[in-house]
């Protein structure tokens, strides 16, 4: 911790600029820096440092990789009640510097509300902390959010506490697939207004394959069988199939395929899922792109277009964006060709927060040491 | 007295009735929950748009006078104490539910709704999840100033947890939109940071919520043992088991005896009484209250027993929910204090707690949010027995002091405020409450959003950041910072 504020404060007085890195599997997501003078790696800072188990909190080195810490964790029956993408090589850093849920949201929440306290080192080499290692507490800011998210332009994250959750005794995942789209996304929404206590919610769909639609169930045997009893009620009209192999983690599919492409992130209302993947299927279609949508039933999914060239890619993202922010979402490109992030905004329009924003930067890091440009509004 | 050109401003935005001026007015604003801590406003400004929230804001930043919001003023640790010289702004008239997405699960309201309305707003399949006691009378707004808990946010996590959006007026009048109704926009989560933020970084002027779908069954049990140190056993083979319930609640003899005398909640005469809800599809419930009560008569408990229908849940609760106030049967002054600490640290704590007690002379009432190890001592005094009022107060701090040092936090759910920044210091460094002031420098530079409240030691906007440096005074040992 004491090398990353001496170097940090070093680079910030020399005006070098800093990216931090940690398993490296997102550092292409986001606008490309405008700089980039040292690569700060947080791979040696991999400690799990306490897992209070009886007290369910852990606290966890920023460079430590998610299957480490789940592994640590399961020693104890519990785990980080989070999946987010690639867990053998992302780090704890990363995944909550790029904000990287995963499926268990529906359930337990994002990492903003897992994270209950948090060390940073701000570029001026300033260690601070936030939060604490209760899961109650109200004492100060909570910095935790405010570093969730933030793609590594504020601080550099050196160590996070979780609140845990036990592993689940059995978990059960039912698949139902349609010819369309649209019932499936009908029957998410149903399962959401009803007394169904799944843990995760996903939509599939893409160009060539039948569309689909997992629900991920945990607890006791008894309880599985009456929900799943419930569920088949609920989904009389469609057809159940066998889950694909790691269901859960079909979402890395999308960073796979032909290129050039983009792979991105949309969040939408839950009822405009249904409106947002005939979106998707539509923008598709002339001139054909290969397309696929992997959506979480809370309304956020990732997204895959593959085209011709990167300019049959531009105008079909913008059509998209402004069907996901009609009614109040948003869209992110998170990788694609370097001209076509050159052309488009990645991030959106990010409203009239942005002068807050570009002040709350101009407080934590004033020099810009730490990813310029990378983050929304050129932050 | 403040400038009548000044109060003439006021009035041209909010009209002659939205200006309180009158000493006799402005006396019930001069505390909330807490007070012991009273000062008179110079005037109350009582807004019913947000343009008008705006425009009072625009005068305050020009004329540089501090401003405090307030919701019900019901709030535990100062929060909403007015500031010497400046104004109240009090959102109690801005009280419209906005609308109401059953499908999305989401509610957006003005912040003088009160957290039981929204609830009313979407059952009865739905419900609001943060229920703080005063949940009654509690409003939004002032949920989101403190990021309220409740005996609930143990499964369905805090205020923070359901707020998705936020409409702001900043310390300047400008106004800005954090978050909104979908989840994960880009940009800072600053709606985050401002949840809990205590009035320091603006004002709410519409708050978009998420509501819950009510689960199928909840069953509430009640538990009686011999002593807390037994029932909080109980606790941790609970959550040791891995079973997450809705809530569980922890009351001592003397908090018992107070919530029968004022309620009649009808509990067991006990040292340690549990109450554990479970909610989730019957089959589940069921399969986990077996494992529950085999837990808990494992652990010494001589009494079961689950409410059995609506009127007795209810009675359940109400009991609990009344605690604080019920105090008020059994002594004539008390303290409400609020700390956090490792469940697995409470017998240590109870027993020191016990030990402070009894070196004080005072008794201590216990009640708690045991399954998310916040305390609330509840230290009982005389105020006219001389010198009383002040052991308690110590009393009440060495509890805080003693949370901190078990690895927990100086508040739960009540906030710093103004009664507790003083501890800010025994919690964080000084880097850490520096880092936290810069976030409010970039919010409100001129500190006029309740500029004295949760920070020991303000921070002045145009000292260049940096790392913290100490003041020559203090490094000769001359002056100490609190």
């Amino acid at each position: 911790m004491d090398d990353v504020a001496t170097l940090l404060r070093d680079a910030s007085r020399d005006g070098q600029a800093v990216i931090p890195q940690g398993g490296g599997t997102k550092l292409d997501w986001g606008q490309p820096p405008r700089r980039a003078d040292l690569m700060l790696s947080t791979a040696r800072l991999d400690r799990v440092l306490e897992h209070a188990w009886a007290d369910m909190t852990a606290t966890v080195e920023a460079g430590c990789t998610v299957a480490r810490l789940q592994h640590s964790l399961a020693e104890h029956g519990q785990r980080l009640a989070c999946d987010p993408l690639w867990p053998e090589r992302a780090t704890i850093g990363g995944i909550l510097a790029t904000n990287d849920n995963g499926t268990l949201r529906a359930r337990f929440g994002g990492l903003r509300d897992l994270i209950i306290g948090v060390t940073l080192v701000l570029p001026d080499g300033t260690v601070a902390k936030s939060g604490g290692k209760v899961v109650k507490n109200v004492a100060g800011y909570d910095l935790p959010k405010l570093a969730t998210g933030s793609f590594g332009t504020l601080a550099v994250i050196t160590q996070a506490v979780f609140r845990l959750h036990p592993l689940p005794h059995e978990t059960r995942t039912l698949t139902f697939a349609a010819t369309r789209v649209e019932p499936l996304c009908e029957l998410a929404l149903a399962i959401q207004g009803s007394q169904l206590a799944f843990v995760s919610l996903q939509v599939r769909a893409d160009g060539s394959a039948e569309p689909a639609l997992d629900v991920g169930f945990e607890g006791e045997r008894a309880g599985l069988d009456s929900q799943q009893d419930e569920l088949l009620r609920l989904a009389a009209k469609l057809r159940r199939v066998d889950p694909p192999p790691a269901v859960w983690r079909t979402r890395e599919e999308l960073w796979q395929g032909t290129e050039p492409a983009v792979t991105g992130t949309f969040s939408v209302l839950p009822t405009e899922l249904r409106a947002f993947c005939a979106q998707v299927h539509e923008v598709s279609t002339a001139p054909a792109l290969g397309w696929r949508v992997v959506a979480q039933g809370v309304g956020v999914g990732h997204f895959r277009l593959e085209g011709a060239t990167s300019d049959a890619l531009v105008a079909p993202l913008q059509r998209l964006r402004a069907a996901a922010e009609r009614r109040g979402g948003t869209l992110v490109v998170l990788v694609g060709p370097e001209d076509l992030k050159a052309r488009l905004d990645v991030w959106g329009s990010p409203g009239d927060a942005l002068p807050l924003f570009q002040r709350v930067k101009q407080q934590l890091d004033p020099q810009g040491t730490l990813s310029p440009g990378r983050f929304v509004g050129g932050l | 007295m403040m400038d009548p050109r000044i109060l003439d401003r006021f009035r041209a935005i909010v009209g002659g009735d939205g200006l309180l001026t009158e000493p006799e007015q402005l006396r019930t604003y001069e505390c909330d929950g807490l007070t012991n801590f009273r000062v008179l406003p110079s005037a109350v400004v009582l807004p019913t748009t947000t343009e008008q929230v705006q425009a009072t804001v625009r005068v305050c930043h020009e004329a540089h006078i501090p401003f405090v919001a307030r919701g019900s003023g019901t709030g535990l640790s100062g929060g909403a104490l007015p500031i010497e010289h400046g104004i109240v702004i009090s959102l109690a008239r801005m009280v419209r539910i906005l609308e109401v997405d059953i499908p999305n699960a989401r509610v957006v309201v003005e912040p003088g709704v009160l957290n039981l309305s929204v609830t009313e707003a979407v059952a009865p399949a739905y419900f609001y999840a943060p229920d703080p006691s005063s949940q009654q009378v509690c409003s939004i707004g002032g949920n989101v100033a403190e990021n309220s808990g409740g005996a609930h946010c143990l499964k369905y996590g805090f205020t923070t947890t359901h707020v998705l959006g936020l409409e702001v007026v900043l310390p300047d009048g400008s106004l800005v939109h954090l978050g909104g109704t979908t989840l994960d926009r880009p940009g800072y989560d600053l709606c985050g940071v401002f949840v809990g933020s205590e009035g320091t970084l603006g004002i709410a002027t519409k708050v978009i919520l998420r509501v819950v779908r009510r689960p199928a069954l909840i069953q509430t049990l009640l538990a009686a043992f011999n002593s807390t140190n037994e029932a909080g056993a109980a606790v941790s083979g609970i959550i040791a088991a891995g079973v997450l319930p809705a809530a569980i609640e922890m009351m001592d003899n003397l908090a018992i005896q107070a919530a029968e005398a004022a309620v009649h909640a009808n509990y067991p005469d006990c040292g340690g009484l549990l109450l554990v809800e479970l909610d989730g599809p019957a089959a589940e419930v069921a399969a986990l209250m077996t494992q529950v009560r085999a837990i808990c008569t494992s652990c010494g408990a001589w009494e079961l027993r689950v409410a059995q229908s609506e009127e007795e849940r209810a009675a359940v609760w109400k009991g609990r929910k009344a605690a604080f106030a019920a105090m008020g049967r059994i002594s004539p002054n008390y303290i409400v204090q609020d700390g956090v600490i490792p469940r697995t640290a409470l017998p240590e704590v109870m027993s020191e707690i016990a030990r402070l007690s009894g070196q004080a002379g005072l008794r201590v009432a216990n009640v708690f949010h045991a399954g998310d190890g916040n305390l609330h001592p509840l230290v009982l005094y005389d105020a006219r027995i001389e010198g009383q009022e002040r052991r308690a107060e110590r009393l009440a701090f060495s509890i805080l002091e003693l949370c901190v040092k078990a690895g927990g936090s100086i508040t739960g759910e009540h906030g710093v405020g103004e009664e507790k920044k003083a501890f800010m210091s025994v919690m964080f460094a000084e880097p850490d409450l520096d880092t936290m002031q810069r976030v409010r420098c970039a919010f409100d530079p001129e500190r006029l959003s309740n500029p004295t409240k949760v920070f020991p030691r303000p921070r002045l906007c145009a000292e260049k950041p940096g790392p913290y440096q100490p003041h020559p005074l203090e490094t000769a040992g001359i002056a100490q910072l609190f």
